[in-house]
């Protein structure tokens, strides 16, 4: 007998980068979704900043009004409601790519099978990284001027980066649960919806107090005040170092798991 | 038969799957030598996709085995997969990429050097009449389109055993014609084809070995001419030129049809070479000469319908036969 043939060899890696490969070819052909998606951050941006800055600033600044202050607040707090948004353009197209054709092949081929979610992965990690450079270069055409050191900016990439992942891998696992694209963006909107619950409008204090202890505590703001602290100085803490952490660990691991068993189910027939 | 297990491409034994109380697989065996094309016939919910899919590892059969390929189907369903090919029911192509990157996606996946896959992509689109179409959007091609692309992206990774099914459904005529040419072609390559169909001309034109599968069950399994066989309907056909030689037929032998209009007599047979005898036998110690003598077997319809008790899909409204 010869050796085992050349094709029963595993070869991960190489699956891995096919299949990111085919997910950003698939993202260059139709950036449409991703585009649409950026629609909405940079809208907010702009009305908070222009339209609700003034009243918004007076309320956190005790009555003085500084509409680049709030220039410096908001812009953070975009940037994850970049983020979330774009991880629900993930949730969409994982949707969709599990009613096609193609998974049923991708499933009976002697490939690395985490390879078709990994290429999901790591390919939305790259769109929502681009994402989020284009939006914070529209904060700095509108005013936003970080003064973090190089250190702090590196720090402040990572952040962004382990936010995009487990962000990313819950999205996998919203789109893996969803019977199509429309209940993907359904089940998703929860996601969407939590920064707005944060404090990236206004400060927790500023809320009421039954609900300070929800804001406080959700990852958003955890994840907003981290990189709120390494962009423009303010104060980090270690509770909030530590929660944001502490959340991207733990929403990746989960949303890891949660889509791996959600993918290993057998398809209806 | 006396075929081992090593030069079965596939052997399965028992297989059974049911979906809660329903029951779609219910015990089936196949066995089908390496390098011929066998079919998995049936009407419309019969279970042939379910077979399909259990034999192509996509899904777990709740009892029963098989091998594929040698390999053991849940043991080594790695090996399995790395031995076969699938086209599936539904066109398992990439529609928002183009034909040439759907090819090259296949060719990175069976790990071929970027060389081996750009030359297989190059034959493979052009074999399949798709170098035309190869820059442009899987999604605009047409149904016979997508399914030669389908096919081609299953031929990629040159497999041992392919697994088509339904492939021509859907098909016009003249692309379920240029289906079945690749069909014979790959066989003649030493490929092995489990193909599933509900057209009956189908699996006869194809098909080395049929298995008639029905509420889950094998109900028949043999070749078509096996097969046509296990039905009545068979006879032995005399047509006379002379209408008076043909009334004097028709009184002498009494157990026959008539066909007054082509002067023809119809004598029960099941074909065997043995009856065929006795019934020149007959005809000569009577005296009788035709002018032409035929032997007819019953078509796969009669066949389908006496085993299945459904009518035959194939024969809807929509479809036709392409002589």
């Amino acid at each position: 007998m010869s050796a085992a043939p050349q094709s029963l060899r595993a070869h991960p890696f190489r699956d891995n980068l096919t299949m990111l490969r085919r997910n950003l070819l698939h993202a260059r052909r139709y950036p449409s979704l991703t585009l649409n998606l950026l629609l909405t951050p940079v809208i907010l941006l702009l009305l908070f900043v222009y339209v609700f800055g003034d009243v918004m600033s007076a309320g956190i600044n005790g009555g003085h009004a500084d509409r680049a202050d709030y220039v410096a607040y908001l812009v953070p707090g975009i940037l994850f409601l970049t983020a979330a948004m774009t991880s629900l353009g993930t949730a969409v197209s994982v949707a969709t790519d599990m009613t096609e054709g193609i998974m049923a092949r991708f499933r009976t081929m002697a490939i690395s099978r985490a390879s078709v979610l990994i290429g999901h992965v790591i390919g939305s990690v790259i769109q929502t990284l681009m994402a989020l450079v284009l939006v914070l270069g529209i904060g700095v055409a509108i005013g936003f001027r970080p003064d973090a050191t190089p250190v702090e900016w590196i720090a402040a990439a990572g952040l962004m980066a382990l936010v995009s992942l487990s962000l990313t891998w819950i999205a996998v696992g919203i789109g893996l649960v969803s019977p199509n694209a429309e209940g993907a963006s359904n089940i998703g909107m929860p996601l969407v919806m939590l920064p707005f619950l944060s404090s990236a409008f206004v400060p927790v204090d500023a809320m009421p107090g039954w609900f300070r202890w929800f804001a406080e505590y959700q990852p958003f703001s955890p994840f907003i005040e981290t990189l709120r602290g390494l962009l423009l100085g303010s104060e980090i803490g270690t509770k909030n170092a530590l929660l944001a952490v502490g959340w991207c660990l733990g929403l990746t691991v989960l949303g890891y798991l949660w889509s791996k068993a959600r993918f290993n189910r057998e398809p209806r027939a | 038969m006396t075929a081992t297990n090593h030069e079965l491409a596939i052997a399965a034994t028992g297989l059974r799957k049911s979906y809660g109380d329903k029951t779609v697989l219910d015990g089936i065996d196949i066995q089908v030598p390496a390098g011929t094309i066998f079919s998995l016939l049936g009407p419309n919910g019969a279970g042939k996709t379910t077979a399909v899919n259990i034999l192509s590892t996509l899904i777990r059969a709740d009892g029963g085995q098989a091998r594929i390929a040698g390999h053991d189907l849940t043991a080594e369903a790695q090996a399995v997969r790395a031995a076969i090919g699938v086209t599936g029911q539904f066109s398992a192509v990439d529609g928002l990429i183009t034909g040439e990157e759907n090819m090259l996606l296949m060719a990175d996946l069976n790990h071929l050097s970027k060389r081996e896959g750009r030359q297989v992509t190059a034959e493979l689109l052009e074999r399949f009449d798709l170098v035309e179409a190869a820059k442009k959007p899987a999604s605009t091609y047409s149904g016979g389109m997508k399914r030669r692309l389908d096919i081609a992206m299953t031929l990629v990774g040159s497999p041992r055993i392919i697994f088509l099914d339904e492939p021509t459904t859907g098909l016009d005529p003249r692309s379920r014609h240029t289906m079945w040419q690749i069909i014979r072609e790959l066989v003649s390559g030493g490929t092995t084809v489990f193909l599933t169909t509900q057209y009956l001309d189908e699996a006869d034109q194809l098909a080395d070995r049929i298995a008639v599968l029905n509420g889950g069950k094998l109900v028949a399994q043999g070749s078509a001419e096996e097969l046509k066989r296990l039905v009545p309907g068979g006879h032995v056909r005399l047509r006379f030129s002379d209408p008076v030689a043909y009334e004097q037929a028709a009184t002498a032998l009494r157990e026959t049809t008539r066909d007054d209009q082509a002067l023809a007599l119809q004598i029960p047979s099941d074909g065997t070479q043995r009856e065929l005898r006795a019934i020149l036998d007959w005809l000569d110690s009577a005296g009788i000469e035709s002018d032409e003598l035929s032997v007819h077997t019953p078509d796969l319809d009669d066949v389908f319908f006496a085993l299945t008790g459904s009518p035959v899909p194939a024969q809807s409204a929509d479809k036709e036969t392409v002589r």
